[in-house]
C-alpha cells in the first residue's frame, strides 16, 4: 500500500512524544513498514512541536511534508492553523480546541487570531474539534489529553481496540494505565 | 529471535553495541545524540558512563580499547571538536578491540548553535566514516564498524544526523554475540605518540587510507540500486530516503553508506551508466567535490542548498517536478519560539539581570533561552564554556570598569564539561569578572542527564558529587557565595555586591529544574480580579503560564506551579497563592 500519513503536531510539553510512540506500536503490532519522526532538546521547551508518523509497506522519508498528511492531529488550536498546509487535499484534521498563547502574544508582540476553528471550517476542511483537555481531566489528569486525542483518533483507523490498549499498557507507566486506558476510552466515544 | 521493534535510531545504536559485544561506553550528552548513551545503560552487559566532556569520553574509549574491550563514544557534531585532539592521534595509535565514535549532526540546527558538518574530521583524521539511514542500518552499520576498526586498526566515526537519530523505524533484534577481553601487550611504538614513533605511525596511516580506499570499491556499505538510467542519484543517510520517496523506481541510486574514503570506480561505473547524475548532500558539497576531484562530472550544490535540512519536498522541487498543493490558514499565525518552562528556576536570574542592564555573557542549555524577548538578557553565547573565558576577555579588552556591569551565566553540568578552566583563568590572570553558575542539579536541555555535581551516575546509583563551592574555592576564586533564584531580591542583591568588588567572584544560584519527578510543586496560583488592574507588569518576567485574557491576568493551571516569580512582580497583590503541593 502507499505509506499514509499521520502528522501529531502541538505545544512542547503536551505529551506528542507519547503518542507518537503509541501510534507507531499500533502499526507495529498491525505489521506496517512504519516511521516515526520527532525532534528533541530546545524546541522540546514550550516551542511549537511536530511528529511525522508513516506506514505502508515500504516507508521512505522519516518527515511529512507540505499537503502530503492525511491526517494532522493538532493538540492546540494555534499549531492546528500553523500546519494545516501540511494537510492533503481532502485529509482529515482532529483539534484540541485548546488554546496556549505563544510567548509574542504574551509579550504584545503579536494578537492569537480569532475564531481559528470556524476559518478553517470555512476554508471546506473536514475538521473535528473536541475538548479532549476536559475528557483528560475527567479521566483522571490534564496530562492524559494526549491519550484522549488517540483515542479520537483510533476511529479514524480500522484496528481492534484491543491493540490500542495492548499499547497503552506498553508505553505508559503501570500506575497510569488504568487512567490512560480511560483517557483512551472517552476519546475514542467522540464521534469523528 | 524474530522479535521486531520500533527503535530511534539512537536506541538501535545502542541495540548494536549491545549485539556486537561492546562492553564500554563514554559519552557527554547533546542533541541528537543523548539516547544512545540513555539506551545503552540500560543493557546491564554494557560499562556506561556519562564523562565531563567530549575529550573524556574519547580518551575513555581509547583506554577502554587499548585494554581490549570494543568501546564507544557518543556526541554531537559540535562535541567532535572537543574530541578532536584524541581523534586525530588515535587515527595514529589505532586501536586494539574496536572503537567507534557516534557522532549526530544537526542540520537545521533543531537545537545547536551551528551546523557544522562532521564529515570533514573524518577526512582530516583520517578514519573511515560510515552513515546509516534508518535505525535497522543504525543497528547493523554500527555492528559493522567493529569489524572495520579492528580489520583495520583505526577508530571508526559512526555519523548521524537529527533525522536518523531521532526517527524510529523497525529493527529486527539480534542475539548478542560476547567478544572475550583482547590481551594487552605493551607497544610503544603503537600506543606512545611521540616523534619517533608517530613519525613511524603515520606511514602506517596512509598505508591503511590506501588499504581503506579499495576497500570502499566493494564494500556492501555503497550499494547500487537500478532504476530508470535517465537520472542517477548519489545520496547517503536520510538524503538517500528522501530521493527515493520522490523518485522511486524513476531514477537510479548510488547509496553510501561509507563515506570516508569514498569510492572512485564504483562512482565513475556508476556515472558511465546514467544520463544526468546528481549528489544530493545535506551541508558542504563533500561527495560532490570528490566526484569532481576523479573527474566524474555531476550536479550538486549548484542546485542544492549548503544550509538547511532537506526534505522530500525540497528534493521534488529540484528535480523540477510539481509538488503538491497546500492550504493555508488566511490569518497571520504568531510564532510559537520555545521557551524557559514555568517553574524554571533561571527565569528569576535573568529577570534581575535584564532588570540592572548588564552585559550578559552567555553559555549553552536551556538558559540561552534567557536571550529570547520578554527577558532579553543575554549578550553572547558561542560554544560550551565560553560563557566564562569569554567575560574574561571582554574585561581585560575594556578595563576593568567593565566587570562592573558584566556577568556570565553558565549551567552545573556547562561548567564542569569546560567552565572551569575559564574559571582558573579569571584567578590566575588576576580578572575581577563574576560569574553566576545557574545549579539546576542536573543536565537539562538534553532531557535530565547527571553529572559529577548531581551525586548520582547514569544508572542512578550515588556517588560522590562535586562541591562547586569548593572546587570555586580551590581554584583561588574566595567569594562564592549560594543564593535562591526563586528569590529575586537575594539575586539582585547578590549581583550587585559582587560586580561591585575588585576581585573575582562567583555567585551560584541554586535550585532543581521544576521538571525533576523529585520536585515538589506549590497548587496553581490564581488571579483576584478585583485587584488586577491589568498592568501587564507580571508579563515581563516570560512566563508561559501566566497572560492577559479580557484585560485581566490569567494563570493556565495546566502550566503554573506556584513558583511565585510573577506575584513579586505585582504591585495590587492580585495574584494569590493556593498553598503547598499538587
Amino acid at each position: 500500500m502507499k505509506t499514509f500519513n499521520i502528522m501529531i503536531v502541538g505545544v512542547g510539553g503536551q505529551g506528542t512524544l507519547l503518542a507518537s510512540r503509541l501510534l507507531g506500536n499500533v502499526l507495529l503490532e498491525e505489521g506496517y513498514d512504519v516511521k516515526v519522526s520527532e525532534v528533541h532538546g530546545m524546541s522540546q521547551r514550550g516551542g511549537s512541536v511536530v511528529t511525522y508518523v508513516g506506514y505502508g509497506d515500504d516507508v521512505c522519508s522519516p518527515v511529512i511534508e507540505l499537503g502530503e498528511a492525511d491526517i494532522i492531529l493538532a493538540f492546540e488550536e494555534l499549531e492546528a492553523a500553523r500546519w494545516l498546509p501540511y494537510l492533503r487535499k481532502g485529509g482529515k484534521l482532529i483539534v484540541n480546541s485548546q488554546q496556549i498563547a505563544p510567548m509574542p502574544v504574551i509579550t504584545g508582540a503579536a494578537f492569537y487570531p480569532a475564531d481559528i476553528l470556524t476559518q478553517i471550517r470555512d476554508l471546506g476542511i473536514d475538521m473535528v474539534a473536541t475538548d479532549a483537555l476536559s475528557l483528560a481531566q475527567e479521566a483522571g489528569s490534564s496530562k492524559a489529553t494526549n491519550v484522549v486525542l488517540i483515542g479520537v483518533l483510533s476511529n479514524l483507523m480500522e484496528f481492534d481496540e484491543e491493540v490500542w490498549l495492548k499499547a497503552i499498557d506498553q508505553c505508559v507507566p503501570p500506575k497510569f494505565v488504568e487512567m490512560n486506558r480511560k483517557a483512551f476510552d472517552l476519546g475514542r466515544r467522540t464521534s469523528c | 529471535m524474530k522479535q521486531k521493534k520500533l527503535m530511534l535510531g539512537n536506541e538501535a545504536v545502542a541495540r548494536g553495541l549491545y549485539e556486537v559485544g561492546c562492553t564500554v561506553v563514554s559519552s557527554y550528552p547533546g542533541t541528537p545524540s543523548t539516547e544512545i548513551t540513555e539506551y545503552a545503560s540500560k543493557y546491564d552487559e554494557i560499562y556506561c558512563e556519562w564523562a565531563p566532556n567530549e575529550k573524556v569520553a574519547c580518551e575513555t574509549a581509547i583506554g577502554a580499547s587499548i585494554g581490549g574491550a570494543r568501546s564507544f563514544c557518543a556526541m554531537k557534531h559540535v562535541g567532535l571538536n572537543v574530541a578532536a585532539d584524541p581523534l586525530f592521534t588515535a587515527s595514529y595509535t589505532g586501536v586494539n578491540a574496536g572503537m567507534v565514535i557516534g557522532v549526530a549532526d544537526d542540520p537545521g540546527m533543531h537545537s545547536s548553535q551551528n551546523e557544522q558538518d562532521s564529515r570533514h574530521y573524518a577526512i582530516a583524521a583520517k578514519v573511515p566514516m560510515i552513515e546509516p539511514a534508518d535505525s535497522a542500518e543504525c543497528r547493523d552499520f554500527t555492528k559493522f564498524s567493529y569489524e572495520l576498526s579492528e580489520q583495520f586498526d583505526t577508530p571508526v566515526i559512526l555519523r548521524l544526523c537529527t533525522r536518523i537519530s531521532h526517527s524510529q523505524s523497525v529493527v529486527p533484534l539480534q542475539e548478542r554475540a560476547v567478544v572475550p577481553l583482547k590481551d594487552y601487550k605493551k607497544d610503544v611504538s603503537k600506543y606512545v605518540m611521540m616523534p619517533a614513533m608517530a613519525r613511524g605511525r603515520h606511514v602506517v596511516v596512509e598505508q591503511r587510507t590506501q588499504a581503506l580506499k579499495e576497500f570502499a570499491e566493494t564494500t556492501a556499505l555503497n550499494r547500487v540500486e537500478m532504476g530508470n538510467t535517465e537520472i542517477g542519484i548519489i545520496a547517503s543517510g536520510s538524503c538517500y530516503q528522501y530521493a527515493r520517496e520522490v523518485m522511486g523506481e524513476n531514477a537510479s541510486y548510488l547509496k553510501l553508506g561509507l563515506l570516508n574514503p569514498l569510492p572512485e570506480k564504483l562512482i565513475r561505473d556508476f556515472a558511465s551508466k546514467v544520463k544526468k547524475l546528481y549528489v544530493i548532500e545535506e551541508l558542504d558539497d563533500i561527495i560532490e567535490t570528490h566526484c569532481r576531484k576523479i573527474g566524474v562530472e555531476v550536479i550538486g550544490k549548484a542546485l542544492f542548498p549548503v544550509i538547511g535540512e532537506f526534505s522530500q519536498r525540497l528534493v521534488a522541487e529540484k528535480l523540477g517536478l510539481t509538488p503538491a498543493d497546500t492550504v493555508s490558514f488566511p490569518g497571520s499565525i504568531p510564532n510559537r519560539p520555545p521557551v524557559m518552562c514555568a517553574g524554571c528556576p533561571h527565569r528569576g536570574v535573568f529577570s534581575v539581570l535584564s532588570k540592572l542592564k548588564l552585559m550578559v555573557s552567555g553559555d549553552i542549555g536551556c538558559y540561552t533561552l534567557g536571550a529570547s524577548a520578554p527577558l532579553s538578557a543575554i549578550d553572547t553565547t558561542v560554544c560550551m564554556g565560553a560563557s566564562i573565558s569569554g567575560l574574561h576577555g571582554f574585561n581585560k579588552a575594556r578595563g576593568n570598569a567593565s566587570a562592573k556591569n558584566s556577568v556570565a551565566v553558565i549551567g552545573d553540568s556547562t561548567f564542569i564539561h569546560s567552565g572551569v578552566t575559564g574559571l582558573i583563568n579569571i584567578a590566575y590572570n588576576q580578572g575581577i569578572s563574576t560569574v553566576i553558575i545557574l545549579d539546576n542539579s542536573i543536565t537539562g536541555m538534553t532531557g535530565h542527564q547527571q553529572n559529577p555535581t548531581t551525586g548520582y551516575t547514569i544508572k542512578g546509583d550515588p556517588t560522590a558529587a562535586i562541591s562547586l563551592e569548593k572546587l570555586c574555592d580551590a581554584v583561588g576564586i574566595h567569594r562564592v557565595r549560594v543564593v535562591d533564584p526563586y528569590n529575586m531580591k537575594q539575586v539582585e542583591e547578590a549581583v550587585k555586591e559582587e560586580i561591585a568588588v575588585d576581585e573575582p567572584s562567583v555567585i551560584i544560584a541554586r535550585r532543581p529544574c521544576a521538571l525533576l519527578k523529585y520536585v515538589k510543586h506549590k497548587k496553581p496560583f490564581t488571579i483576584d480580579t478585583d485587584k488586577c488592574r491589568g498592568c501587564k507588569a507580571c508579563l515581563k518576567i516570560g512566563c508561559p503560564g501566566i497572560s492577559i485574557q479580557n484585560g485581566k491576568a490569567a494563570v493556565d493551571p495546566t502550566l503554573c506551579v506556584g513558583c511565585g516569580l510573577c506575584q513579586d512582580m505585582c504591585r495590587f497583590d492580585a495574584i494569590c497563592s493556593q498553598g503547598e503541593e499538587k
